[in-house]
C-alpha cells in the first residue's frame, strides 16, 4: 500500500510567493449533537499551497492532528455533491474551493445551514434526497422501456438546450442551505428539488409534466419562493435554481405550455 | 383551493390595487390636500356612489392581499397541520372581519349617518 506522507513545513518554504502565506489557521467547527455537545471551534495551523483546496485542509487536519474530524467527501473533483459546507460564512464544495482564493490566513469552516447536523462538518441529506425523489426525477412516458425494436427517443440540440444546464445538479444541497425559505419553512421542497422537477418537464421526451405540476403546486411549494436569487449565487455547476422555479412558475400561470 | 389560484389571487388583487389606488391619489389632488380632508368634502365623496364603490373595491383588493400575505409569512415561519389550519382559517376570517368593518364604515357615511 502506498504511504503517504505529510508535506514537512521545511519543504514548502522554497515555495513561498509574497502574496501567499504558507501557513494558515483552519478553523473547524465542531459538534456533535445526538451527544449534546455543544458547538465549538478546533483551530489548526496547516501549511498550505496555491493549489491546496479546502477539502485538502481539512484531511491535512485528519492526517495529521485530529482524526476524528467528521467531513463527507468522496470524488474531490466536484462531482459527488459530498463536501458542502459553509467556508468563511459562504456555501461551498470544500473540494472545490482553493485556500488561495479566500484571500485570508484564517478559514473557517462550518457545517451547512438548514440541513440536521449529524457531526462536524457533516449533515443530514435525508430530506433532500426525499424531496429530489418526489420530483420524479425521471422521464415519464408509456414506451420508456427501450427494446430490441425500439429506437432511442430523438431530440434536437434545440430540445437539449431548454434543460441541459439543469440537469448538471449532484446534488450538493449547497442551493437550499443558501435559500432563507429554507431557514424557517422545514417542508419547502427547495431549489434543488424545484429546479429538478423542472429539468424534466422541460424535456421533450417526457409525458409526466402534470403529475409534477400537481406536486410542486403546494402550500409549501413553488409559491414559497421570493425571489432571492441566493441558490443560484452558490451553486458550483451553473445549474440556476432561481431561473428554473421562475420557468417552472410559467407552466402554473399559464405563460407557458 | 390550489395554492397557484391563490397566488394568482394575490397577484391581481396587487395589480387591482395599483390601478384603483392610482385613481383614488389622483382624485385627491384635484384639491388641495387640506381641503380634501374637510367634513363636508369627505361626505360628499361617500355620497359620489362610483367614488365610494371604488373604495369598497380597494377595500376588498387589499384586505385580500394583506392577510393572504400576512398568511404567506405565518406557513413560512412555522409548521404543522393545525397551526397551518388555525393560520388559513384565520386570515379568512380576518379578511371578512376587516371588509365588513370598512364597509360599515362606506355604508354609513353613504348613507349621511355619523
Ligand atoms: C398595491 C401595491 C402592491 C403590490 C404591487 C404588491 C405586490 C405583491 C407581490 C407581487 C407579492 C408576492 C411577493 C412574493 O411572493 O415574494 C406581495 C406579497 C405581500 N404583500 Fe403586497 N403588494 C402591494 C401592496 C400591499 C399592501 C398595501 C399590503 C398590506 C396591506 C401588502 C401586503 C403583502 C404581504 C404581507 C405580502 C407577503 C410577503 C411576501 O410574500 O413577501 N401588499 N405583494
Ligand atoms: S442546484 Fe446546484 S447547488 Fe443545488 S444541489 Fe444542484 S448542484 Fe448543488
Ligand atoms: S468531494 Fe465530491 S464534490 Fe467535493
Amino acid at each position: 500500500m502506498a504511504v503517504v506522507e505529510a508535506p514537512k513545513p521545511s519543504e514548502e518554504s522554497n515555495t513561498k510567493t509574497s502574496s501567499q502565506p504558507n501557513t494558515i489557521t483552519l478553523r473547524i467547527a465542531r459538534s456533535n449533537p445526538s451527544e449534546g455537545q455543544e458547538p465549538s471551534f478546533s483551530e489548526f495551523q496547516i501549511p498550505v499551497q496555491k493549489w491546496t483546496t479546502v477539502l485538502e485542509a481539512i484531511l491535512y487536519v485528519k492526517q495529521n492532528f485530529d482524526h476524528s474530524v467528521a467531513v463527507r467527501y468522496s470524488c474531490r473533483q466536484a462531482s459527488c455533491g459530498s463536501c458542502g459546507m459553509k467556508i468563511n460564512g459562504r456555501p461551498a464544495l470544500a473540494c472545490y474551493t482553493k485556500v488561495s482564493e479566500l484571500n485570508s490566513n484564517v478559514i473557517t469552516v462550518e457545517p451547512m445551514n438548514n440541513f440536521p447536523i449529524i457531526r462536524d462538518l457533516a449533515v443530514d441529506f435525508k430530506q433532500l434526497i426525499s424531496n429530489h425523489k418526489k420530483m420524479k426525477p425521471f422521464i415519464i412516458r408509456e414506451d420508456s422501456e427501450v427494446t430490441p425494436e425500439s429506437k432511442e427517443f430523438i431530440q434536437t440540440p434545440q430540445d437539449l438546450e431548454k434543460f441541459l444546464q439543469f440537469s448538471y445538479c449532484i446534488k450538493c444541497g449547497l442551493c437550499n442551505s443558501a435559500c432563507p425559505t429554507m431557514a424557517t419553512d422545514t417542508s419547502f421542497i427547495g431549489p434543488q428539488g424545484l429546479a429538478q422537477a423542472y429539468r424534466y418537464v422541460a424535456d421533450n421526451r417526457d409525458k409526466g409534466k402534470d403529475d409534477r405540476l400537481k406536486i410542486v403546486d403546494d402550500s409549501h411549494g413553488i409559491w414559497r419562493c421570493h425571489f432571492a436569487g441566493s441558490c443560484s449565487q452558490v451553486c458550483p455547476k451553473g445549474v440556476d435554481p432561481a431561473m428554473a422555479i421562475q420557468l417552472l412558475r410559467g407552466y402554473l400561470l399559464g405563460f407557458r405550455k | 383551493m390550489r395554492e397557484s389560484i391563490i397566488m394568482k389571487i394575490h397577484y391581481g388583487t396587487a395589480l387591482g390595487a395599483v390601478a384603483l389606488v392610482a385613481v383614488h391619489i389622483l382624485m385627491r389632488m384635484s384639491q388641495k390636500f387640506s381641503d380634501s380632508l374637510q367634513y363636508q368634502n369627505v361626505i360628499t365623496n361617500y355620497h359620489f356612489l362610483p367614488y365610494a364603490l371604488m373604495l369598497e373595491a380597494i377595500l376588498i383588493l387589499l384586505s385580500v392581499h394583506g392577510f393572504n400575505g400576512l398568511r404567506v409569512i405565518l406557513l413560512e415561519l412555522k409548521q404543522g397541520s393545525t397551526y397551518e389550519k388555525m393560520i388559513n382559517y384565520g386570515s379568512l376570517a380576518a379578511m371578512a372581519i376587516l371588509i365588513a368593518y370598512g364597509s360599515r364604515t362606506i355604508l354609513m357615511a353613504g348613507m349621511g349617518v355619523s
